[in-house]
């Protein structure tokens, strides 16, 4: 009898997760789909058109940025923790501790370190290079999480085949097991991207709310300097305003765009991995 | 020949090198945090920043008491909201789910756990406010709507978390339940459930861990004022508000404060996080 009960729970939670995603996600495109103007992309920003487009390349430009410095250094580090080293070694030990703590920390602490380092003891100020460095700290654990799993997946007899033919440990590892690899690193670093482009908490104290693309073009380097929005910050001002809501519900729409379509790809790369694997 | 021991020496130490920086990303952090707030936790009093109940920068009164009990209201209640539904979920999508409706839960779960901060926290400024305000006293900035909010946010976890340990209990525990007679909904709740106990009691200490730093959402509905609620429909400030409200702005020991409010925070996420390894250890030893 009571099992019984149990069962409907399973059935009502159920229908309540669905309606908090159809909910969620029906209203926000109800909402939005009709604001979804072409001025709503021009490319300059003004207050009338609170145009998404200077904020959307900044993200771009961000993830981008933070990609680059965390990806090689999180792929290197799983290939130490999967290839290298003895999994007893104190210093392991260590690596895996702190991977964890960097994993739990709240984004708003990464805000805080991003102010109180790249910001002020760096004297970067509000700068795109400075949210681009603390969304690279943030990510890194994601990347190394999951290109572990990747590498941990690789049959043994890859290394086994590579080390047959004569080849070291690093050419092992670059033309053996990275490329059966790659699918689930692929993951791993959409994964970090969508992190990427939802943060707002880091990147307020970090990168500033200018609403501008960084002038590259005119400024060269010293662009990497230029505070500037994200489209998850943009969003953030946008609503705190509150002053245009439709348009306020287009960028969310936007946003989840984004987020679907990174999420699609991620479930092709993982099918792709295991295809291989079969 | 040594052409080759030297690359694999270089590519040794590269390796080497980047795991390190983890290490030495957690040491900034910490050193940076702690030496921008321990001055001002000096200069305030531990006792008085702890469960001073006025913050009122101001007048220079520091104490964060209020902040602590809302950022723990409000992950309680996030947890009312959260955790039985998500438990029930992972046990409907783990053992009652037909496959085809699994894989089109599937996706849906994923996407409600890309779904960025700020737009949970525009919904539920543009929706469960509203909601509250009209039909529940109070303004709709509240305990309650942050609480609605953050149990949506923390879902995912729960569910996908749950899942996996459900998962992975062991088949033959199932099979021997109904060698017994027992029939599948009893071989589930009696068997399955309680054998994937540790696991679950894992997601729900990430949950927690995420509804406890989640900071954006709660600034849009949780309505901020820095004092302790009367009730779940009055207004409340998290710790993690309170960084994010007042960081803008602030100077000198107003500064440090946030700052130490942070370390408060930090020390708090650890000691969830110790929890979580310690559930998961015990998990691994069973």
């Amino acid at each position: 009898m009571s099992a019984k009960i149990l069962k409907a729970c399973t059935y009502i939670g159920v229908v309540l997760s669905v309606c908090a995603l159809v909910g969620v996600v029906g209203y926000i495109l109800v909402q939005g789909v009709p604001y979804l103007k072409p001025s709503l992309f021009a490319w300059e920003y003004t207050s009338d058109n609170v145009s998404l487009m200077p904020a959307l390349i900044s993200t771009l430009i961000m993830a981008a940025l933070s990609l680059l410095m965390a990806v090689p250094v999180g792929v290197a580090s799983a290939i130490y923790l999967v290839e290298y080293a003895r999994s007893t070694s104190r210093f392991v030990r260590i690596v895996r501790i702190t991977t964890e703590t960097l994993q739990g920390i709240p984004s708003i602490i990464y805000g805080l370190f991003g102010l109180l380092f790249f910001t002020t003891a760096l004297g970067w100020g509000l700068s795109l290079l400075a949210g681009a460095c603390t969304l690279a700290i943030m990510v890194l654990p994601v990347i190394m999480r999951t290109t572990e799993e990747a590498l941990l997946s690789v049959p043994q007899s890859l290394r086994q085949g590579g080390f047959a033919l004569g080849a070291g440990r690093v050419r092992t590892v670059i033309h053996c097991v990275l490329p059966s690899a790659l699918p689930g690193i692929l993951g791993g670093v959409l994964l970090a991207l969508g992190r990427c482009v939802g943060e707002v908490a880091a990147l307020l104290f970090t990168a500033g709310t200018v609403a501008q693309i960084p002038d590259f073009g005119g400024e060269g380097i010293f662009a990497l300097f230029e505070s500037c929005r994200t489209l998850a910050v943009h969003m953030y001002v946008l609503a705190s305003e509150g002053l245009h809501l439709g348009e306020t519900y287009a960028t969310s729409v936007v946003l989840l765009l984004v987020v679907v379509v990174l999420n699609t790809t991620t479930n092709a790369a993982a099918k792709k991995l295991s295809k291989e694997r079969l | 020949m040594r052409q080759t021991s030297f690359k694999e020496g270089a590519a040794h130490v590269c390796f080497t090198a980047a795991a390190a920086l983890s290490i030495v990303a957690v040491a900034l952090i910490c050193v940076f945090l702690f030496a921008n707030g321990i001055p001002a936790l000096a200069e305030i009093g531990l006792p008085e920043f702890l469960f001073g109940q006025t913050w009122k920068p101001t007048a220079d009164e520091f104490g964060i008491f209020p902040m602590i009990i809302g950022s723990i209201y409000v992950t309680v209640g996030a947890i009312i909201v959260g955790v039985p539904t998500g438990i029930f979920t992972a046990i409907f999508l783990s053992r009652f789910a037909s496959s085809g409706v699994a894989r089109i839960l599937r996706p849906g779960i994923e996407l409600l756990a890309g779904i960025p901060s700020v737009v949970y926290g525009f919904f539920a400024l543009m929706v469960l406010v509203p909601l509250i305000r009209t039909t529940l006293p109070g303004n709709g900035f509240s305990l309650l709507a942050a609480a609605l909010i953050l149990g949506i946010m923390i879902l995912p976890t729960i569910i996908t978390v749950s899942k996996n340990a459900l998962d992975a209990v062991p088949k033959s525990y199932y099979e021997g339940a109904l060698a017994l007679g027992a029939t599948h909904e009893r071989a589930v709740f009696r068997i399955m459930v309680p054998a994937a106990f540790s696991g679950i009691m894992a997601a729900v200490v990430l949950g927690i861990g995420r509804a406890l730093g989640e900071t954006m959402a709660v600034v849009m509905v949780a309505g901020n004022q820095p004092i302790i609620p009367e009730s779940i429909f009055s207004g409340v400030r998290t710790l993690t508000a309170n960084i994010v409200l007042e960081m803008g702005y602030a100077a000198d020991l107003h500064k440090e404060a946030l700052v130490a409010t942070g370390v408060v925070l930090f020390v708090l996420v650890m000691l969830i996080s110790l929890l979580f390894a310690a559930i998961k250890k015990r998990g691994e030893l069973s």
